[in-house]
């Protein structure tokens, strides 16, 4: 008992235990977590300088105002909502298998990582959609001095200024945007939308685990929860590209 | 429960997490970020709204857009914090992975500052010129039946 307590009070440093207590996985998973929160921020702050930099840049409200099946309807930021939701609902589910691990509940893990699984993919496809909708979309543009139907790709952007008193078969025509407006949003986006992939993937291969009781011989579900943190820094990610791209 | 030790013996696993309390804090916290991002949408739509109204004001919409980025920052701070378990690990760990975020002020600073000044040159001229160009576009402010 004695040297229990002694070993108690010995500084974490001392040796024969981890220093900050946990396995050596999950917090190489937390710095690789950091660098990679470094190159979202590099990529937004690179945005966010070329739009300080700009007289004019689209307003996100008109730019994505559209949603499946709904034609032409003028609907602003409801997409978007739809796709935070289902990321922070699969978040959700993501900590309760994390949760139903640490009891070594096989059950209850599979469920939930189906479930994280199928919110991962209900993301990737809408975002596909929005994608689709943004590079098919045409819109009546005056450019090298003739009016053309462009939509929005990493080299034209067909979201400039309107320009006043100049109609078009009776719609409006805009002067081309910004360039780097595609660029970025399909970069950022893409690059979020590649880890949202490969947290699936990983996901997937978690629930295949799972299913053959690999973690049940381990003794623990340590890697359900190195997962979790993974899937969750994609949550993450994506609060801060939702408000750099959408909100503001 | 004791759940130490199964992962390796210098480990132990002091946050062993309890049953219904741990559900407990997901729920509410799932509730606080679907609060948070309701109201970030409801001033979302204030913003397209006033970009529509005659009366236009670009301070306002910056302070919204302040108080949106503030809520974002609530955000990530309940997603690390207890979806993550960050703030179960010790004081440590988590200085390790905090302090270094701080390298994000001055980043976001500079950058800003930097674009910024990039268009008051190009706008001036290199200060040659008065300010009088720079004008923040404001898109369909006064013209009704724009962009439909």
């Amino acid at each position: 008992m004695a040297t229990a307590q002694a070993q108690m009070d010995t500084k974490w440093w001392s040796g024969g235990k981890s220093p900050f207590n946990v396995e050596y996985g999950k917090l190489m998973m937390w710095y690789f977590l950091m660098s990679d929160a470094f190159t979202f921020g590099a990529f937004l702050i690179s945005y966010g300088t070329i739009r300080f930099s700009q007289n004019y840049w689209p307003d996100p409200n008109v730019v994505f105002n559209a949603f499946p099946f709904a034609g032409h309807a003028n609907l602003p930021l409801a997409f978007v909502s739809l796709m935070t939701f289902i990321l922070i609902v699969s978040s959700v589910t993501m900590v309760l298998a994390v949760h139903a691990g640490h009891h070594m509940d096989k059950k209850g893990v599979i469920k939930w990582m189906a479930w994280t699984i199928v919110g991962g993919i209900a993301f990737l496809a809408c975002q596909a959609w929005e994608w689709t909708h943004l590079i098919t979309g045409d819109h009546i543009v005056l450019m090298d001095g003739k009016i053309q139907e462009i939509g929005t790709t990493v080299s034209k952007n067909p979201w400039g200024p309107e320009i006043p008193g100049l109609l078009h078969d009776g719609h409006a025509v805009h002067k081309p945007g910004p360039v780097a407006f595609g660029g970025y949003f399909f970069g950022i986006t893409g690059f979020h939308g590649f880890h949202v992939l490969s947290g699936v993937v990983i996901n997937i291969i978690m629930l295949l685990m799972t299913i053959n009781g690999a973690f049940d011989r381990r003794g623990h579900y340590l890697m359900i929860e190195k997962a979790g943190l993974y899937w969750h820094f994609v949550d993450l990610v994506w609060v801060f590209v939702f408000l750099c791209f959408y909100l503001i | 429960m004791d759940h130490s030790n199964t992962a390796a013996s210098e480990v132990t696993f002091h946050h062993a997490p309890g049953g219904d309390e741990t559900i407990k804090k997901i729920i509410k916290t799932t509730i606080v970020l679907s609060v948070i991002t309701l109201i970030e949408l409801a001033l979302g739509f204030g913003i397209y709204f006033m970009h529509k109204s005659p009366d236009y004001s670009h301070g306002l919409v910056l302070f919204i857009k302040g108080v949106i980025v503030i809520l974002s920052l609530l955000k990530a701070f309940y997603i690390v914090g207890v979806f993550m378990h960050l703030g179960d690990e010790i004081r440590n760990l988590i200085m390790t992975i905090v302090v270094p975020l701080l390298l994000f002020v001055w980043f976001i600073a500079a950058f800003l500052i930097d674009g910024n000044s990039w268009k008051v040159l190009r706008n001036t001229e290199g200060h040659s010129k008065p300010q009088t160009e720079q004008k923040q576009v404001v898109p369909d402010a006064k013209k009704p039946g724009g962009v439909e």
